[in-house]
């Protein structure tokens, strides 16, 4: 079942001699269970393809579908919700509010969308035991390592069974050990059930996903094919 | 790879047999690289002549099953030198994905880009059958999860290079670079390097 649905999507931001086409004709289905990573250089896209994606801002032209429903459609009501139920974003620096624990900054999204707070504690609770960090719950962000406070990040994005989860850069500010550890659970969060799109310029990252998509000035050119199955490998060498 | 230098290193923490440094061989490159025993035996044999280890019980026996080894002083030493001294990488290796590109781009009518993507998306495809055995394993065989994390990073290497001579093409061509009429062997010729120093090679003390 498709979770996100990006259809022919033009983005361009400007007008006249300052017109800059962000996207140009991109479509990519996202699967439940899937994990897409997109690459490209800087300026090709990745970006506004991401904030289009989580409905943070409109296409040009084109159509988004998150679970079947055209997102333009919606009002900004309806919008919000979705983005507060639906979707989890995670950031490149984190974006964990300075003044609230870790258990806060979790169940802050459920709070907001009207969920009791004695409820959406116990689920962040929950999140951040799936993410080895429960000793970690009344910690404020700046006691934190940086690995713990992306791990942070992660369980406020998907804190609530969330569907889709949209992540830019989130090992960028990371060493690779803390980097790995991120794409790991992220990728286990999709074997679950979750789709994901992961925007990164390191291969090594986009490597953890299931598809990777590549963006060359704001057209998808290019994308890997279904994995052969890591045994291949192997049997290359033995075979050698 | 040193077959020579990685028996060397089994025999370090005390005599064994041929086939125990098979497996202790594969085992500890994580399985990646399979060696036969008779390129052990052949290898231990070398070793022996060079007196870098001696064989232990009946001397004049062939090597076998029946024959265990003992690394020497001397093995010791050849050992600890190997382990500290880099291997020479100051010559670029004629690497074919290199070689590729600078053709693709002296052939006329060829998408340069094209070319880079294709050596890119076989790449990063690699990098993901690697990935799916390094998660598999999740880090139990450490030794694999070393063989693993080396060569992903040989690949993301090239990865980054290809990303590199695609921007940097782009950049040429946009500011009317002619490949065509690019002059070759001028740095050669005009008595400027086309390699870098080899820094000294030696162990600090």
């Amino acid at each position: 079942m498709s979770v996100l649905e990006l259809r022919s999507i033009s983005k361009v931001y400007g007008r006249g001699a300052a017109e800059v086409q962000a996207l140009r004709d991109v479509s990519l289905t996202v699967q439940a269970g899937e994990m897409v990573a997109v690459m490209g250089p800087s300026g090709s896209g990745k970006s506004s393809l991401l904030t289009i994606a989580g409905t943070l801002e409109d296409p040009t032209s084109g159509a988004v579908l998150i679970n079947g429903k055209d997102t333009l459609r919606m009002t900004n009501g309806a919008k919000s919700q979705l983005r507060r139920r639906t979707i989890g974003y995670v950031f490149q620096d984190f974006n964990l509010l300075p003044g609230l624990t870790a258990a806060e900054n979790v169940s802050l999204p459920l709070e907001l969308d009207g969920t009791s707070m004695r409820k959406a504690h116990l689920a962040a609770i929950k999140a951040l035991e799936g993410l080895d960090l429960a000793d970690r719950a009344n910690r404020f962000p700046d006691q934190l390592s940086g690995g713990e406070r992306q791990r942070v990040a992660i369980a406020r994005a998907v804190v609530g069974e969330r569907k889709l989860l949209l992540a830019d850069e989130p090992s960028g500010a990371l060493d690779t050990t803390n980097g790995e550890a991120v794409m790991r659970l992220i990728h286990n969060y999709c074997k679950r059930g979750t789709a994901a799109i992961v925007v990164t310029h390191d291969a090594q990252l986009a490597s953890w996903a299931d598809r990777v998509i590549f963006l060359r000035d704001g057209r998808l050119t290019d994308q890997t094919m279904p994995p052969a199955g890591p045994e291949s490998l192997l049997e290359q060498e033995q075979s050698s | 790879m040193s077959v020579r230098h990685a028996l060397l290193a089994l025999l370090s923490d005390g005599p064994k047999y041929g086939l125990q440094l098979r497996e202790e061989f594969e085992a500890n490159t994580g399985q990646v690289w399979p060696l036969n025993v008779g390129q052990v035996y052949t290898t231990l044999q070398r070793l022996e002549r060079d007196g870098l280890v001696i064989a232990l019980g009946d001397q004049t026996a062939e090597p076998g099953p029946q024959k265990a080894y003992r690394i020497t002083d001397a093995g010791l030493a050849e050992l600890t030198q190997w382990l500290l001294v880099p291997p020479d990488l100051s010559t670029p290796p004629r690497d074919d994905l290199v070689m590729k590109v600078l053709i693709a781009v002296r052939v006329p009518n060829t998408d340069v880009s094209a070319v880079i993507q294709a050596h890119r998306r076989y790449l990063v495809q690699l990098m993901q059958e690697w990935t799916r055995l390094k998660e598999d394993d999740n880090g139990v065989d450490v030794a694999f999860s070393l063989v693993v994390d080396a060569e992903l990073f040989r690949l993301d290497s090239v990865v980054r290079w290809l990303d590199a001579a695609e921007a940097r093409l782009r950049r040429a061509l946009a500011e009317g670079w002619n490949p065509a009429q690019a002059i070759f062997a001028t740095r050669a010729s005009n008595g400027l390097p086309t390699r870098p120093k080899t820094p000294k090679i030696g162990v600090r003390r």
